[in-house]
């Protein structure tokens, strides 16, 4: 291979060998210091829900290991490790705050080392919003366990009985004598100690916390401002080469033979050819992309009939078994009590993840073993996924995860990371895949396309009759009915994961999967009853919760915005929704403006109240409310997946419209205290009522009820058309 | 073709051997070290990739490394002083204006451009200054404060 051309005086001082120590060598260093091992009993493993997060295929169950959370060096310098990923949501603030109150020392003596398979205890991945509410205890327990060992030698070296001593600031104390008082480094210096947890410690109650319950602002911010921070995209190694990958022009397509020979020879490029895996690589990233177009490739005759235009109606006809969610009483009985019942089919589009950051990868595979850095959200289920395509047992493939630019669901399956791996093994040298713009429209697992049917009526007296729920393809998280209707049916058919073989490409996990098309339906259609009952959308849905965290966040919302009743068709274009999702309770309620020519519709105002129980960072909370907001300004309004013979149409932002500044409307939000309550999710939950609350508001402006996410220009234009006549008009 | 161009790069004399239509962006990347500027989509649709080239907002991804021939190019690793940060990367810290990051020196150069044209914007002209540049994880509303805020300041340092 012939070295390229380009060269720049700076270049071979940028590329250092990243060589990171071996949990052996980590191990050896910190010798010196206190280890705290936690071995995860069966009971509490399982007190990590597993979310059916983007599992394709069964994920094997992780082993019985003992893994430290945290060591505390000599220096009295705490590092803990976990295999949780920061891709934006807030751990790597919030995990050391919860730790540094738990063991007792202040923030900055805190460092973490997040997922890396190689130095961190297992993890199922980051996602479902259960870092805080799940592992959160876990990870407290270990600290809380570390302080009891500390304290045990704090009594032994200051000859003084344990329930005289308390801790502070990384030193055990004399409380009679506050100057009589040893470090943790310095009581640590020497021992190594394994303790492994089987019985949950006591935590510290919400009133003793010092740290947890504090905004504070991100650690990683400086290093992301100034552009220090590393992602994956970021690392070089010596002699590494970029891939330019050839991809199929639809799903299903397959590749007969492809030929190479207008690839010019002698200038750094590496073709490799393997099963399902043909690549161009060379040492510049854009050289190697752009030589993939002179590869000339020849595919098997592929076409599919579907398009985003047929799709619901292809999804509705295929037959896959459908469950029972929840029941109760006789629908038939609720129904022939009814007054006045409604029905309705809501339908939402493929959506795509787009995090700005692409699925990337960096491969070196040396050997019998591979080390992988991956943009991921699952670093231990990549791990297998790489092991099981090299045919390398897990032991022997590492993978560390650096800063992650966006995940929202789409990053928990890492099929970049095995194409690095293949390609490392197949060419001898480290290798990057960066997926394109265009490629991950392309390999994206989209939220699925979905449609919702809802019959409910109401009676007499103005309450729910029935609900007789049926949801096809988004799953049933997020179908909680919440309000009290004694006959009711709620059934499913098929996942956010599938199953295979009736969408056009590959679906799976997006922020809070399943709820977004749930609540949309749900709250929609509460709407309409609350009309055909002749009641204020917010009076009727506090008539039905007996369900009291759910009323607290409505009442909450409604009082902080100020609301008057209303009854049917306001023309002021208010909207209300409420959901849960991560055991958070959401009410949001939301101001829009249609012009009806045009069929825009501009969100003014959207007012959102939480009960999350207690909140670790509220400033990381409220800025995870507000990114739910604004995200979900694109799929009630713009985003979808068009596509035909088997691939989207739109394949980057030029046609895929994200949300941006000039949407952006007023936003407000709340978090309801709830300090004695658990930690819960808040990553996902403000999210999921995002196209149910703007549906609501764009007919109370309009008269116009949309049926359909995204409510696009077009949409409200065909929704107005359709609207009933006003009596008298 | 290769070319050599050269063009001062954070306030240092470069020269680069380069394919003259080869984008600025991967040049930066690869050859020069500095990967603060991000690829986001490759066709200056996102802004990730946004470079300050003499004073104005470029996307570097469609920019061939000849454009920037004998002219002041500054990346997001330029921006500082020495340890002292630039008002604005100050102002997305105090706002945590970021969340996954990703987007960050782009937004933070394309409203450095933008103030440097507007320096007292109100909040509608931010909205619009910042319009073509995408953030997916929806820290619009805080980079919006965080750029008014760095503004004020920007023009409290400047006044006599």
């Amino acid at each position: 291979m012939n070295t390229p051309a380009f060269r720049s005086p700076l270049e071979a001082s940028q590329v250092q060998d990243l060589r990171p120590p071996t949990r052996r060598e980590f191990l050896k260093n910190c010798a010196a210091g206190l280890m705290v091992w936690v071995a995860f009993s069966p009971s509490l493993r399982a007190e990590e829900t597993p979310e059916p997060a983007n599992a394709p295929k069964p994920r094997p169950k992780p082993r019985a290991d003992f893994n430290a959370f945290l060591s505390i060096a000599a220096d009295g310098r705490v590092t803990c490790f976990t295999g949780k990923i920061e891709m934006g949501q807030g751990p790597v603030t919030s995990l050391p705050q919860m730790l540094a109150d738990e063991l007792d020392v202040d923030l900055d003596q805190v460092e973490i080392i997040m997922g890396d398979t190689e130095l961190c205890p297992y993890d199922q991945g980051t996602w479902g919003s259960l870092t805080t509410r799940s592992f959160g205890p876990l990870w407290r327990a270990a600290a809380a366990e570390a302080r009891a060992v500390l304290l045990a030698l704090g009594a032994e070296a200051l000859k003084l009985p344990q329930a005289q001593l308390r801790t502070q600031s990384g030193f055990v104390i004399d409380s009679a004598d506050a100057k009589n008082r040893i470090s943790y480094g310095q009581l640590t210096q020497g021992k190594r100690i394994e303790r492994h947890l089987s019985v949950a410690p006591d935590l510290k109650k919400p009133a003793d916390f010092r740290i947890v319950g504090k905004p504070l602002l991100r650690r990683d911010a400086r290093d992301k401002v100034t552009g220090k921070a590393k992602y994956t995209g970021d690392l070089r190694l010596p002699g590494m080469l970029y891939a330019g990958i050839l991809r199929p022009p639809a799903h299903g397509a397959k590749l007969l033979r492809v030929d190479r020979s207008a690839l010019p020879e002698g200038k750094g490029f590496v073709f490799i050819e393997l099963p399902e895996l043909v690549a161009v690589l060379h040492e510049q990233p854009d050289l190697a992309a752009n030589a993939v177009s002179l590869l000339r490739a020849e595919y098997a005759p592929f076409s599919s009939p579907l398009t985003d235009t047929n799709i619901y109606q292809h999804l509705e006809t295929a037959q896959i078994p459908t469950r029972v969610v929840n029941q109760g009483g006789s629908i038939e009985q609720g129904r022939a009590r009814s007054k006045g019942v409604c029905e309705g089919r809501y339908l939402n589009a493929y959506v795509a993840h787009a995090p700005i950051e692409t699925h990337t990868a960096l491969a070196r595979v040396e050997g019998d073993s591979a080390t992988v850095w991956a943009s991921t959200q699952n670093p231990f289920g990549a791990r297998d996924e790489i092991a099981k395509a090299l045919g390398f047992p897990n032991t022997k493939v590492r993978v560390i995860t650096p800063f992650v630019g966006g995940g929202f669901g789409g990053k928990a399956v890492n099929m970049q990371a095995v194409e690095a791996a293949l390609l490392s093994k197949a060419c001898g040298r480290p290798v990057q895949v960066m997926w394109s713009r265009e490629e991950e429209f392309f390999k994206d697992t989209f939220r699925p396309a979905a449609v919702v049917h809802v019959k409910a009526g109401v009676d007499e007296r103005g309450h729910m009759a029935f609900w007789h729920y049926d949801v096809k393809y988004a799953g049933d998280r997020g179908s909680d009915l919440l309000y009290d209707v004694a006959d009711r049916l709620l059934t499913a058919s098929g996942n956010f994961n599938g199953p295979d073989g009736y969408h056009p490409f590959p679906v799976g996990a997006w922020r809070a999967p399943g709820c977004n098309t749930n609540a949309f339906a749900r709250e929609s259609h509460i709407d309409q009853l609350a009309a055909l009952a002749g009641a204020d959308p917010i009076e009727f849905r506090l008539r039905h919760l007996s369900n009291p965290r759910a009323a607290r966040v409505l009442r909450a919302a409604a009082e902080l915005w100020g609301w008057k009743p209303s009854v049917g068709v306001s023309g002021r274009g208010l909207g209300v929704a409420i959901g849960l999702d991560a055991g958070t309770y959401v009410a949001t309620i939301a101001e829009v403006a249609v012009d009806q020519a045009t069929g825009k519709i501009t969100v003014k105002r959207v007012l959102c109240a939480q009960e999350m129980g207690l909140v670790i960072n509220p400033a990381g909370a409220r800025i995870q409310m507000e990114g739910c907001i604004t995200m979900g300004l694109g799929y009630a309004l713009s985003e979808e997946i068009r596509f035909k013979d088997g691939a989207p149409t739109d394949t980057n932002f030029d046609t895929y419209e994200l949300p941006r500044f000039s949407w952006l409307p007023r936003i407000e939000t709340h978090i309801l205290e709830a300090d004695n309550s658990p930690p819960q999710g808040g990553g996902e939950p403000a999210i999921i009522v995002m196209g149910g609350v703007l549906a609501n508001a764009v007919h109370d402006a309009t008269g116009a009820r949309l049926f359909e996410l995204p409510m696009t220009p077009e949409r409200v234009k065909a929704a107005l058309k359709a609207r009933p006549k006003a009596p008298g008009a | 073709m290769t070319k050599t161009i050269s063009f001062t790069l954070n306030g240092r004399p470069v020269q680069v051997q380069a394919a003259a239509d080869r984008m600025l962006l991967w040049v930066l990347r690869t050859e020069l070290g500095l990967t603060g500027t991000k690829f986001g989509c490759g066709i200056s649709q996102c802004g990730a990739c946004t470079v300050l080239v003499n004073g104005q907002a470029v996307r570097s991804c469609t920019e061939s490394v000849l454009s920037v021939e004998g002219k002041e190019l500054v990346t997001i690793e330029g921006l500082a002083q020495g340890e002292s940060l630039h008002p604005l990367q100050k102002a997305f810290i105090q706002h945590d204006a970021l969340q996954c990051g990703f987007c960050t020196p782009g937004m933070i150069l394309t409203a450095y451009a933008f103030l440097r044209r507007n320096p007292s914007p109100s909040h509608a002209e931010v909205l619009a200054g910042m319009n073509h540049n995408l953030c997916r994880c929806g820290a619009h509303l805080r980079i919006v404060e965080a750029i008014l805020s760095a503004a004020a300041a920007m023009r409290g340092a400047s006044s006599p």
